[in-house]
C-alpha cells in the first residue's frame, strides 16, 4: 500500500461534447444496417423488396401523373395518339365530378344536397373533437333534428321542390346510407345487446335468433330481400321507395352487427356496477340507462366506429339492387359513348378507391386516437 | 314490528300492487306481450304475402325446382345443360360457391400470415411495404377491388397470343389463367390412399416420440421426420408405380388455347380479390397474436436454451394461435359470405345462378331468398362449429 503523491490535482471544469457514434452505426448508413442489413436473410429480403419497388412504382407514377390526361371534353382527350402511351384519364373524373358527388339530382336544386354535406361535415366537427363546446347537446341535434332537416331539405317539399330519390345519386347515396344506417342500428343494437343478455328466456332467444341470421347471411341477400321480398310483404297498394327499402335492409344487418359490438362493451362491466345500481334501489332501466349503457357505449366507441367503416364500404353494394351510390355511378358512366376508352374504367375506380379510402382512413384513425384517449381512465 | 305490519296488508289493492311490482310476473308478461305481438306481425306478414302472392298468381311451393332452367351458366363442375333442372342450377352455383370460398380462405390464410408476421419484421422496408398493403386494401369496398381486377386489369389483359407466359406454361391472358391439365392415370388412387396412411404413420411416429421423450428426455426431429413421411412415401409409391399422372399442356390454336385447364376471368378476378382483401383482415389478426404473447415467453424460451426457430415454433406460435383463431373463424365467415359479390362480375356463384337467373325466371322470391339465406346461414354454423371444436383443443386451460 503505497501512497502516490503529486502536486498536481487534476480537477475537469466542464463536461466532454460526447463524441459523434462510430460512423458504421450513425446516421443513415448505421440505420440501414440495423433495419435493412442486418443478417443474410434480412439483406435477401431488402434487395428483393427494392426491386419490387423500382420495378412497380416509377411505371405506376408515370401512368398516374406523368403520362395522365387532365383536361379535355370528350374521349377524343383519353385517346392514345399514334405510339404515344396514355396515362389515367383525370378528364373523365373532372367532367363527371358533380354527377359522382350528386348523381342525377337536378342541377339547380344541388345546392340543397351540398348544404347538408357541409352541415354533416360541420356538425361531426362538432360532436367528434373534443374540445368543443357543448358536445352532448350536439350528439342530440345530431340524432334528432339533423335527420329530420336533411329529409325536408334533400327530398322537398313545404315550399322546396319536391326530388324523388331516384334522382339522388353518388356520394350523396353512400353517406344517405352509411348515416341512415348507423342512426338507425345504433339503438337496435343497444336493445338486441341487451336482450342477448336479459334474463328472460324467450327475449334472449328471440335476441340471439335475430342477431345470429343477420350475421350468417351476406348483406347482399339481405338487401335483395328488401328489394324482392319487401313489396311482397306489405298490404297491396303500400309502395315503399326502393331507397328505403335498402336503407331498412342495412338497417337490419347493421343492427345486428352493432349488438354484438355493445354486447362486448356490457360483458366488460364489472359485476360491481351492476350490484351497486341494484343497490341503489335503480330499476333495470334507471340502472342500464344511468350506469351501465354510458360506461358500456364509451368503450366501445372504436369498436362502433369500426362497424361505421365496414357499413361505409358496405354501401357500394346498393349498386347490385340497382341504386346509384358513389360506385355505382362510376361506373354506370363506364359505358357512356363519348368518354369510352380504355383507361376510363381503371381511372375511375382509382378515383372511388381513393375516395373511399380516405373516409374510411380518417375513421380508422379517429377510432385509434379514440382508443388511447379511452383509455386513460383504465391505465395503471 | 312496525315495518312488517305496514306491508303485511291484505287488501285487495295491496295484492294488486304486489303482483304489478313483482319482478317475475312482470317479466312473464312482458315476454307474453313480445310473443303476441311478434305472432301478431308473422301473421300479418303472411297475410299480405298471401293476398300479393294470389294478386300476382304466383302459386307458393317448391315444385319450379324441377323444372327445366333454360340458362346457360359459364362455370360448371357437375354435369348442366340448358334442359338441366333449377336444382341443378342451384347445386351447380352451390359448388361454384363452395369451390371460391375454399380456394379464397387458402389464399388468404398463407398471405395473410405471411403479411402479419412481415409487419413485425426487423426489416424497415419489409414491415412499410406490409404496412402500405393492409392500410390500402383494407379501407377500400372489396365491391370495388373485385371490379378493378376484372374491369381494369383481367380485362385489358393482351389476348391469349400475347399473354403473359408464367413458369409451367401457365398463361396469363383476357381468357383467364390457362395452366396444364392433369390426366389420372392407370393406379393414381393407390397413390392417393397412400397421403391418409402416411399420415396415419407419422401421427404414431409423433406419439412414440413424444412418449420417449417424456421416458428419457432425448428428443426426435418430429416436424422433419413427418414432413418426410407425408411427402416421401407418396413420391416413392408415385415412382413406382411409373408416374401414373401426366399432363396436358394447353396449345394455341387459332384465337384460343386448346387443351388445358382454364381459370376463367371471372373466378380469377374473384380471387385476387378476395384473397388479396381478406389476408388484410387476417394480417392484422395474426399480428395482434403474435404481439399478444408476452415477451417473457421468448425470453424463458431463449434461456431455456431454444433456439430462435423452435421458440418460435413451439412457445410463440401455440399461444399466438389462442389469440389468433377466433377473430381468424369470423374472417372465414366472411369471406364465404363476400364470395357472394361474384354477381357483380359474373362468376357464376350460388347467388348468381340461384337468387339472379333462377328467381328472375321463375318468379318465386320467397322460395329462392329462402334457400339462399338458408344455405350460408348452414355454411356459417358449420364453420362456426369446426372452428369452435379447433379452439376448444387449443384453449388455455387454467389450473
Amino acid at each position: 500500500m503505497s501512497r502516490i503523491e503529486t502536486d498536481t490535482v487534476f480537477v475537469r471544469r466542464d463536461f466532454l461534447e460526447p463524441e459523434a457514434p462510430p460512423p458504421s452505426l450513425g446516421g443513415f448508413p448505421g440505420w440501414a444496417r440495423r433495419n435493412l442489413f442486418s443478417s443474410p436473410v434480412n439483406i435477401t429480403v431488402s434487395l428483393l423488396m427494392l426491386f419490387l419497388l423500382v420495378w412497380w412504382l416509377p411505371p405506376l407514377f408515370r401512368w398516374l401523373f406523368i403520362d395522365a390526361v387532365w383536361t379535355g371534353t370528350d374521349r377524343e382527350a383519353c385517346l392514345p395518339k399514334d405510339g404515344e402511351t396514355v396515362g389515367a384519364c383525370w378528364a373523365f373524373v373532372n367532367a363527371k365530378l358533380a354527377q359522382f358527388t350528386f348523381g342525377s339530382y337536378p342541377a339547380d336544386q344541388r345546392w340543397r344536397p351540398a348544404l347538408v354535406m357541409i352541415a354533416f361535415v360541420l356538425g361531426l366537427a362538432w360532436v367528434a373533437i373534443p374540445k368543443m363546446p357543448r358536445r352532448r347537446e350536439g350528439i342530440w341535434l345530431m340524432l334528432t333534428a339533423f335527420p329530420i332537416l336533411t329529409f325536408w331539405v334533400l327530398y322537398g317539399g313545404l315550399g322546396l321542390p319536391v326530388v324523388e330519390t331516384s334522382n339522388w345519386g353518388g356520394l350523396l347515396v353512400t353517406l344517405v346510407v352509411a348515416v341512415t344506417g348507423i342512426v338507425a342500428s345504433l339503438p337496435l343494437g343497444i336493445l338486441l345487446a341487451l336482450g342477448r343478455r336479459s334474463k328472460l328466456p324467450f327475449i334472449k332467444i328471440v335476441s340471439v335468433v335475430f342477431i345470429e341470421v343477420w350475421r350468417g347471411v351476406p348483406l347482399i341477400t339481405v338487401l335483395f330481400m328488401a328489394s324482392v321480398m319487401l313489396p311482397l310483404f306489405l298490404p297491396t297498394g303500400v309502395n315503399f321507395d326502393k331507397l328505403l327499402r335498402a336503407l331498412i335492409g342495412v338497417a337490419l344487418f347493421t343492427g345486428a352487427y352493432m349488438a354484438e359490438t355493445i354486447r362486448g362493451g356490457l360483458q366488460a362491466i364489472p359485476k360491481g356496477q351492476y350490484e351497486g345500481a341494484a343497490s341503489l334501489g335503480l330499476s333495470y332501466w334507471q340502472s342500464m340507462r344511468l350506469i351501465i349503457l354510458p360506461q358500456a357505449l364509451k368503450i366501445v366507441i372504436p369498436g362502433i366506429v369500426n362497424s361505421f367503416i365496414s357499413l361505409f364500404k358496405d354501401t357500394s353494394l346498393v349498386m347490385i339492387i340497382g341504386l346509384y351510390d358513389l360506385l355505382g355511378s362510376i361506373q354506370r358512366n363506364f359505358s357512356d359513348a363519348s368518354w369510352s376508352t380504355p383507361s376510363i374504367a381503371p381511372t375511375g375506380l382509382i378515383f372511388a378507391a381513393a375516395v373511399f379510402w380516405v373516409f374510411c382512413f380518417s375513421m380508422s384513425r379517429y377510432s385509434m386516437y379514440m382508443e388511447r384517449k379511452l383509455n386513460t381512465g383504465r391505465k395503471r | 314490528m312496525t315495518l312488517r305490519d305496514e306491508t303485511a296488508d291484505d287488501s285487495p289493492r295491496s295484492w294488486v300492487r304486489a303482483v304489478l311490482y313483482d319482478a317475475t310476473i312482470r317479466g312473464w308478461v312482458f315476454q307474453g306481450l313480445v310473443l303476441v305481438f311478434l305472432v301478431l306481425f308473422a301473421a300479418w306478414i303472411i297475410h299480405n304475402t298471401a293476398v300479393n302472392l294470389h294478386a300476382a298468381n304466383i302459386p307458393f311451393g317448391f315444385d319450379f325446382l324441377n323444372m327445366r332452367a333454360g340458362f346457360d351458366i359459364s362455370q360448371k363442375p357437375i354435369a348442366y345443360t340448358l334442359d338441366s333442372s333449377h336444382l341443378q342450377a342451384f347445386k351447380v352455383g352451390l359448388l361454384n360457391t363452395i369451390i371460391l370460398s375454399v380456394l379464397g380462405i387458402f389464399f388468404a390464410t398463407i398471405i395473410g400470415f405471411v403479411v402479419g408476421v412481415s409487419r413485425l419484421s426487423s426489416n424497415w422496408l419489409l414491415a412499410r411495404a406490409a404496412t402500405v398493403y393492409v392500410e390500402t386494401l383494407r379501407n377500400v369496398p372489396l365491391l370495388l377491388q373485385l371490379l378493378f381486377w376484372y374491369k381494369a386489369v383481367l380485362s385489358v389483359l393482351p389476348g391469349p397470343r400475347q399473354g403473359y407466359m408464367l413458369p409451367l406454361s401457365i398463361n396469363l391472358s383476357n381468357r383467364g389463367l390457362t395452366m396444364p391439365r392433369p390426366i389420372i392415370g392407370e393406379g393414381f388412387e393407390i397413390v392417393l390412399w397412400t397421403v391418409p396412411v402416411a399420415a396415419a404413420v407419422a401421427w404414431a411416429v409423433a406419439r412414440w416420440a413424444k412418449r420417449r421423450q417424456v421416458a428419457t428426455g432425448q428428443s426426435f426431429p418430429v416436424f422433419r421426420a413427418s414432413l418426410g413421411i407425408i411427402i416421401g412415401v407418396p413420391i416413392v409409391v408415385f415412382l413406382a408405380l411409373g408416374a401414373p399422372l401426366t399432363f396436358e399442356l394447353p396449345e394455341l390454336k387459332g384465337f384460343n388455347f386448346v387443351g388445358g385447364m382454364v381459370v376463367h376471368p371471372e373466378l380469377t378476378a374473384m380471387l385476387f380479390g378476395i384473397s388479396l382483401y381478406t389476408a388484410t383482415f387476417i394480417a392484422e389478426t395474426v399480428r395482434a397474436g403474435i404481439l399478444a404473447v408476452s415477451a417473457g415467453q421468448s425470453e424463458a424460451a431463449f434461456s431455456l436454451g431454444l433456439r430462435p426457430s423452435q421458440t418460435m415454433r413451439l412457445i410463440v406460435v401455440p399461444q399466438a394461435m389462442r389469440v389468433i383463431i377466433p377473430p381468424l373463424t369470423s374472417q372465414y365467415l366472411n369471406l364465404t359470405k363476400n364470395s357472394s359479390l361474384a354477381l357483380a362480375i359474373g362468376y357464376p356463384d350460388l347467388v348468381a345462378v340461384f337468387a339472379g337467373s333462377t328467381l328472375n325466371i321463375t318468379g318465386h322470391a320467397i322460395e329462392v331468398i329462402a334457400i339462399t339465406m338458408a344455405v350460408y346461414l348452414v355454411l356459417s354454423l358449420i364453420t362456426a362449429a369446426l372452428m369452435n371444436w379447433f379452439n376448444a383443443r387449443v384453449a388455455l386451460v387454467e389450473r
